[in-house]
């Protein structure tokens, strides 16, 4: 049986209390929220903290409210809840569905959003036992000094797994930061960093306190994931389209893809393209396009490199479909 | 190698009845249950939240046991496979699942089990599709999940009041 | 040594033909209540008081020389009870006496990522883990061989220094008949050449074992093992114990499909740590831990000819095989012949060539897993058939029921034909899938194929050379009307103890559930070989029978005195014995059990079965024959999206010749648990490695390891079909293997149905239907396959004239000046057209 290291596990029932476990703890400290993500790193000794602070204690950090501005999400709901809760799927049906498609309903009744924005990067050389990583004598994101997947590389390709994560950023949503020297509110994409091993831009002691959504008018989302299985696995590709309508055009639009990089990667091109159209045919391939000619899968996760590059073409486009689709059903004289 | 960690202790409401329980304190509820607390049946097929063999319902809601600590569990209502037998008598998604043969070596059925029952405490009257959804994060790789459907299905019915039989291809195939 | 003669074909013919009381029937399995409760002690479930953990430490390199351990730090540990390296365990073992190439833990040479080096007995699990990386191991490293390809290129350094030369363990050739006569005087002569990925069983049970050993020298060991007297007989030799003094309980698998029939490393450990510490000892493999142990399907490159008519009918085939091995024998040399056995079964083959490599690679070894050997040929043959079909403008339905092997016949390499049910099968899913509507007509996308399959009920050999039966019962009635059944057969999740229960039930007239069943235990129970090559429902059954005769004979001896009838008019059911003439009259079983009691002390029985002997006495005749072949016949839908080549298979219609079902509730649940095994290897199922990076295993996890959840998963449609046997116990031949192995083939076979492109390959990724797909766009060869087979130093080839060439089952003398085997060595593309004559 795989067992977790020993460590020491408290469950704070403030922030501030959260806080000073965290400062006493200092590097050795980690935080935990449903522990999905966590704990199997745990187990394969891929993170080793000595002390693991639970956040679902906090009143703060659980809850959904729906507000006027837009939709004010705790990072502690899990990510079954967040995708029955139904107002919530009726206003967010792209967010709902993002969570729902995370691994498998055992998975997601612990899961939590904050968890989720917050997944460590993914690779196939790193998400081994210690054993295993032992065996090709470990790599840059833990315990050595090279990267397998480019070699000659400085830096880590560890791939940004998480299924909601695009959508965030898609639809532009803010997250509440909060740490022992204050808080600060940023656009979603700024959490992230393109590195696998420093992928998030929060500091160590920032917790995740406030998902805030835009509130839902005039525009719409989508997320399209690729995986082998319709469960369990994470996205080999993951595309969350958003497009502002302005009438019948499109005012602005955004593109972001999930697995393909250590973040979630805008395809700033393949928005800009589809400005001014109605999100004709030529629109839509000429947006895939964009997003197929940047998107550099590497050798790390599930399924052929070059066929996952290809497959992003295939999934901007159905995805840029079915919101050309939704808007004429929505738009139908009724 | 750090000393032995002390024992916590914690106490919780296991399948309907208060207990208390000290143990290392890094570990897992499946680890409480299983060696801490001898309760067997709940089954492992990885540890990392990867089959779903471990499921158990903590507070009404099927989780994966082995990434849930013990520690976390304090206060809260724990149910197990061996909690599903009532008086004597078998729960009907247990006694459908034995009577199908929806339960092969039977490694996986107790994680099965539980994720159906809590299915069928949501809804009544599941579609194949909702049942194939609700299980979808459970691993059998004996069965063929098809058994575990109409076993589900057959429960479901006879939970209804209705006197439901398994049809004849269930258990003899298309003529 | 009455038993070794008399076969199931002497008994009276009612048996095949008699009306069941319970035989049949859909009942729940003897052992359904304690699964469903929980209650079902697997082998980790085992806990005894001051009980320590084992862990083994595993070799990081593929291919090493152990030029010294240091065990000295990790002894010391606080916590640690003892620390065994290779030393500790000089005696090799192995499942087949050929290849007695194990080590418990490597003593001087690891062959794969993974291969135990030490282990440790602790006070936790814990702690044992912390010890394992206190233990100092220094290696030289040694060229790793990555494929079967790599070893036939790559003949030093060796793996082994035993085998057939350099890096290839195995070389076989055999030939039935001149096969380039048979090709001559063909219409049309078809080569391919196809590719079956490996694969693992994957139970959802990772392995366990505790053993416990007893003061007064006796060994007790606990596993979940597919095999407890093979485990039994490992333990004997390696420990050096008299096989009295060891007791192997085999407890219920969760869930086994031939990967727990080897004797493993981890019982051998576990059992010397009970003996040096004088404490239980317990190990539970991770699941990466089972990805090491594997003994899973071979990869296998397959090159196959064949020359037909034009209706179809086969003059000659030529089969030839390479296998990838892995680091140790297993049972590869029988997976070997089992690549060429099984290709005569099912349609007419006049004259047959089987040339057969295994390859020793640095990698897990391969060896049975569920359809042994088989389905990758099966894969091979059927889809080779489907484009001969096309090729000739035939149905492939129709190809193959016109030249179905006719029942109670020859094959050309010498195996009997019982009862054959393939063309039923065939019917039935023909007419269920509405076949004749489907095939070639669906829209752009939506495909239906079809292939069919054979397998054994049973090897007709035992992996020992001995006489003895290959199984055996005791039976004990009780005062009470109770029957207990002793038998070393092994539940796995099959059924099998639940079989043992309504074949006494039907014979004796008791309920099922007035039967124990004590099953897989070595001091309690008569030999059974094991759950493996579908053996146990007829041999088993078989020998249950015959106890229970037995044991029906002497109770009816003393009922008949006491009613004053002849023995002949008493029947046996409903708990009773009773006159045939007038029910009325009789007794109840309970009575009639104690009249013989009184009369002839305590009513136990035995029975045993031996598989009848094979016509073939060729090299190489042990693989193949059975007393029984089931046969499959499958029809596959698929929907393939050309623009992403993923393939999706909404149904499968599945027909099984079982001969005859016992249980048919498990004979459903087998054929459904086949559908998806073999579902998940033509879609997923892959035993990936990193050849670049020291051939560590790519993804040794249930998360990467894809195997189909609800989502992926068919909907089956299944026919029983009952052709009784009269080597089966009843008539019943196998179902928990066969119905795997038409599966993958009629999905490659739809695919090319929906979208027009070949996948000569399984799994069938959607990369590969992607590539396929635009080839076919770019006007290439529409296809995604191997290229080419490598030339391989065959041997002098074993020539066995067919029956209907007057052979007598032996090989005839090599003829001077032959050059064998060079034919085909190189593959001058595989799309040869139609020869005319
Ligand atoms: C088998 C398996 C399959 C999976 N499949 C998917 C998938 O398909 N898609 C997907 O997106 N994910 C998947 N996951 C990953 C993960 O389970 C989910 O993303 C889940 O939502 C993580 O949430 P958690 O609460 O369990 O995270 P935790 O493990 O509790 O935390 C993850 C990280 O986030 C940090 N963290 C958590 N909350 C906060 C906060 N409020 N503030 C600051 N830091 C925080 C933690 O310190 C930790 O580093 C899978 C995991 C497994 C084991
Ligand atoms: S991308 Fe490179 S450095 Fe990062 S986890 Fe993978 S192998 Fe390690
Ligand atoms: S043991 Fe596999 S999910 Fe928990
Ligand atoms: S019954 Fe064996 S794994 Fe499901």
């Amino acid at each position: 049986m795989l067992r977790l290291p020993s460590f020491t596990y408290l469950q704070p029932s403030t922030l501030a209390e959260a806080w000073r476990m965290k400062a006493d703890a200092g590097p050795d400290g980690a935080f935990v929220a449903g522990g999905t993500d966590l704990y199997p790193n745990m187990k394969r000794r891929q993170q080793e903290p000595k002390v693991v602070i639970s956040l679902m204690g906090i009143p703060e950090l659980a809850g959904c409210e729906m507000r006027d501005a837009g939709c004010v999400v705790g990072p502690c709901i899990t990510l079954s809840e967040l995708s029955i809760l139904p107002s919530f799927r009726r206003s967010y049906p792209a967010v709902a569905h993002a969570a729902e498609l995370v691994s498998t309903p055992l998975l997601r009744n612990m899961g939590t959003l904050g968890g989720n924005l917050c997944l460590d990067t993914r690779c196939n050389y790193y998400d081994q036992t210690y054993e295993w990583r032992k065996a090709i004598d470990f790599c840059m994101k833990k315990d050595g000094k090279i990267c397998w997947v480019a070699p000659s590389s400085p830096r880590c390709w560890a791939v940004s797994s998480s299924d909601v994560a695009p959508v965030m950023v898609a639809i532009g949503a803010e997250f509440r930061l909060v740490g022992p020297k204050g808080e600060r509110v940023m656009p979603a994409g700024r959490l992230y960093a393109n590195d696998g091993i420093n992928y998030l831009t929060k500091h160590p002691d920032e917790i995740l306190a406030e998902v805030r959504l835009p509130a839902p008018d005039g525009w719409d989302a989508v997320y399209h994931k690729l995986r082998r299985r319709g469960s369990f696995d994470f996205p080999v590709l993951g595309v969350a389209a958003w497009i502002d309508w302005d009438g019948a055009d499109i005012a602005d639009a955004r593109i972001v893809l999930g697995g393909v990089a250590s973040w979630p990667q805008e395809v700033a091109e393949g928005g800009t393209t589809l400005k001014g159209t109605d999100l004709s045919d030529e629109a839509i391939a000429r947006a895939a396009d964009a997003a197929y000619r940047p998107a550099k899968p590497l050798d790390n996760t599930d399924f052929d490199l070059s066929w996952r590059k290809q497959m992003t073409r295939v999934y901007v486009k159905t995805a840029l479909e079915e919101l050309r689709e939704r808007r004429r059903s929505t738009r139908k004289p009724s | 190698m750090p000393p032995l960690d002390a024992k916590a202790k914690i106490a919780l409401e296991l399948n309907g009845e208060p207990v208390e329980v000290a143990f290392a304190p890094h570990k897992t509820l499946l680890e409480v249950l299983r060696e801490d607390l001898g309760l067997t049946g709940t089954k492992h097929g990885c540890e990392l939240g990867e089959c779903g063999t471990c499921a158990v319902l903590v507070d009404a809601r099927p989780v994966l046991s082995c990434l849930v600590l013990g520690l976390a569990c304090a206060g809260r209502r724990v149910k197990t496979v061996e909690g599903m037998a009532e008086g004597g008598r078998l729960h009907p998604l247990q006694d459908a699942f034995a009577e199908l043969g929806a339960a092969q070596c039977g490694y996986c059925t107790p994680a099965f089990l539980l994720a159906a029952g809590a299915l069928l405490a949501e809804n009544r009257r599941p579609t194949r599709d909702q049942i194939k959804q609700a299980l979808a994060g459970n691993l059998c790789r004996c069965t063929g999940y098809i058994k575990i459907y109409e076993a589900v299905e057959l429960a479901a019915a006879r939970m209804r009041g209705e006197k439901a039989q398994p049809a004849r291809e269930t258990l003899y195939g298309y003529p | 040594m009455a038993t070794r003669r008399k076969t199931a074909a002497d008994r009276p013919p009612d048996r095949l033909t008699a009306a069941f009381r319970v035989v049949g029937k859909a009942l729940r399995k003897v052992d359904a209540t304690a699964k469903v409760v929980g209650a079902t002690k697997f082998a980790d479930d085992v806990a005894l008081p001051r009980m320590l953990y084992a862990k083994l430490l595993r070799s990081p390199h593929p291919h090493a020389r152990i030029l010294g351990i240091d065990p000295s730090r990790a002894a010391a540990l606080a916590g640690v009870k003892a620390v065994l390296t290779g030393k500790d365990l000089p005696i090799p073992f192995g499942i087949l006496p050929v290849s007695q190439d194990e080590h418990a833990l490597a003593p001087d040479k690891v062959r794969f990522v993974g291969d135990p080096v030490a282990a440790v007995a602790a006070v936790s699990e814990e702690t044992a883990s912390a010890a394992l990386d206190l233990i100092h191991v220094t290696y030289e490293p040694l060229r790793p061989v990555t494929d079967a390809t790599d070893a036939v290129t790559h003949p030093e350094p060796r793996i082994h220094d035993y085998g057939d030369g350099g890096n290839l363990h195995k070389l076989i050739d055999l030939e039935f008949g001149d096969v380039a006569e048979g090709f001559a005087a063909a219409d049309l002569v078809r080569e391919d050449l196809l590719f079956f990925e490996g694969s693992t069983h994957l139970p959802m049970e990772q392995h366990a074992a505790v053993a416990d050993w007893s003061p007064d020298g006796k060994l007790t060991l606990w596993s979940s093992t597919q095999t407890p007297h093979y485990v039994h007989r490992a333990l004997a030799k390696v420990l050096e114990l008299s096989p009295a003094k060891i007791r192997v309980i085999a407890t219920p698998n969760g869930g086994g499909f031939g990967g727990k029939s080897d004797p493993f490393s981890h019982e051998i450990v576990v059992a010397k740590l009970a003996m040096l510490t004088g404490r239980p000892v317990k190990i539970t493999l991770t699941r990466e831990e089972v990805f090491y142990c594997h003994r899973g399907r071979h990869p296998a490159l397959m090159w196959v000819k064949t020359g037909v008519k034009r209706d179809g009918a086969i003059t000659a085939m030529h089969f030839k095989s390479l296998l990838d091995g892995g680091g140790y024998g297993s049972y590869g040399v029988a997976s070997t012949y089992y690549t060429g056995a099984l290709q005569t079964v099912t349609y007419h083959v006049p004259r047959y060539k089987f040339q057969g490599a295994r390859a020793f690679t640095n990698k897990p070894p391969c060896g049975p897993k569920r359809g042994h050997g088989t389905p990758q040929p099966r894969f091979a043959l059927e889809v080779h058939l489907d484009k001969i079909a096309e090729q000739l403008g035939m149905d492939p339905a129709e190809l193959r029921l016109k030249h179905l092997v006719p029942p109670n016949s020859l094959t050309a390499n010498w195996l009997r034909i019982g009862s054959m049910g393939l063309g039923p099968c065939i019917r039935k899913v023909v007419a269920g899938s509405g076949w004749k509507e489907k095939f070639r007509k669906l829209p752009h996308g939506k495909g239906i194929g079809l292939a069919c399959s054979s397998y054994i009920t049973g090897a007709g050999l035992a992996i020992y050379w001995n006489p003895m039966p290959h199984s055996g019962v005791q039976l004990k009635c009780d005062r009470g009307g109770g029957v207990t059944v002793f038998c070393g057969s092994t539940e796995i999740g099959q059924g099998s103890d639940s079989i043992l229960a309504v074949i006494v039930a039907e014979v004796l007239g008791v309920d099922p559930f007035d039967i124990a069943i004590v099953t897989g235990d070595t001091d309690l129970t008569p030999v059974d070989l094991g759950s493996y090559s579908s053996r146990v429902t007829l041999m088993t059954g078989n020998a249950a029978i015959q106890a229970a005769e037995r044991a029906r004979d002497i109770i009816a001896r003393h009922a008949a005195r006491k009613l004053e009838l002849p023995a002949e008019r008493l029947a046996f059911a409903e708990r009773r014995v009773f006159d045939v003439e007038n029910p009325a009259r009789g007794l109840s079983f309970a009575d009639a059990v104690q009249l013989a009691e009184a009369a002839e002390g305590t009513v136990g029985t035995v029975g045993s079965y031996t598989p009848p002997a094979s016509p073939g006495r060729y090299r190489g005749a042990g693989v193949g024959p059975s007393p029984a072949y089931s046969y499959s016949a499958c029809v596959a839908e698929v929907d393939v999206d050309p623009a992403t080549g993923i393939v999706r298979v909404p149904r499968i219609f599945i027909a099984h010749d079982v001969g005859r079902s016992i249980n048919a509730a498990t004979v459903m649940g087998q054929i459904e648990g086949s559908v998806y095994m073999g579902l998940g290897e033509a879609l997923m199922e892959e035993m990936a490695y990193r050849g670049n990076r020291n051939v560590v295993h790519k993804i040794p996890s249930l998360l990467e390891y894809k195997s189909p959840t609800t989502l992926e998963m068919c909907d089956v449609v299944t026919y029983v079909v009952e052709d009784p046997d009269p080597n089966g116990p009843f008539g019943a031949k196998e179902c928990g293997q066969g119905p795997l192995l038409p599966v993958p083939p009629a999905v490659a076979n739809a695919v090319y149905d929906a979208v027009g492109v070949r996948i000569d390959v399984v799994p069938i990724t959607p990369e590969k239907v992607f590539k396929a797909l635009r080839r076919k766009a770019k006007g290439e060869e529409p296809r995604f396959g191997p290229t080419a087979f490598p030339d391989i130093p065959w041997p002098d080839p074993t020539r066995v004239p067919p029956p209907w060439e007057g052979g007598d089952g032996k090989a005839v003398p090599l003829t001077p000046g032959a050059s064998p085997g060079l034919d085909g060595a190189r593959i001058p593309g595989h799309a040869p057209g139609v020869r005319d004559r």
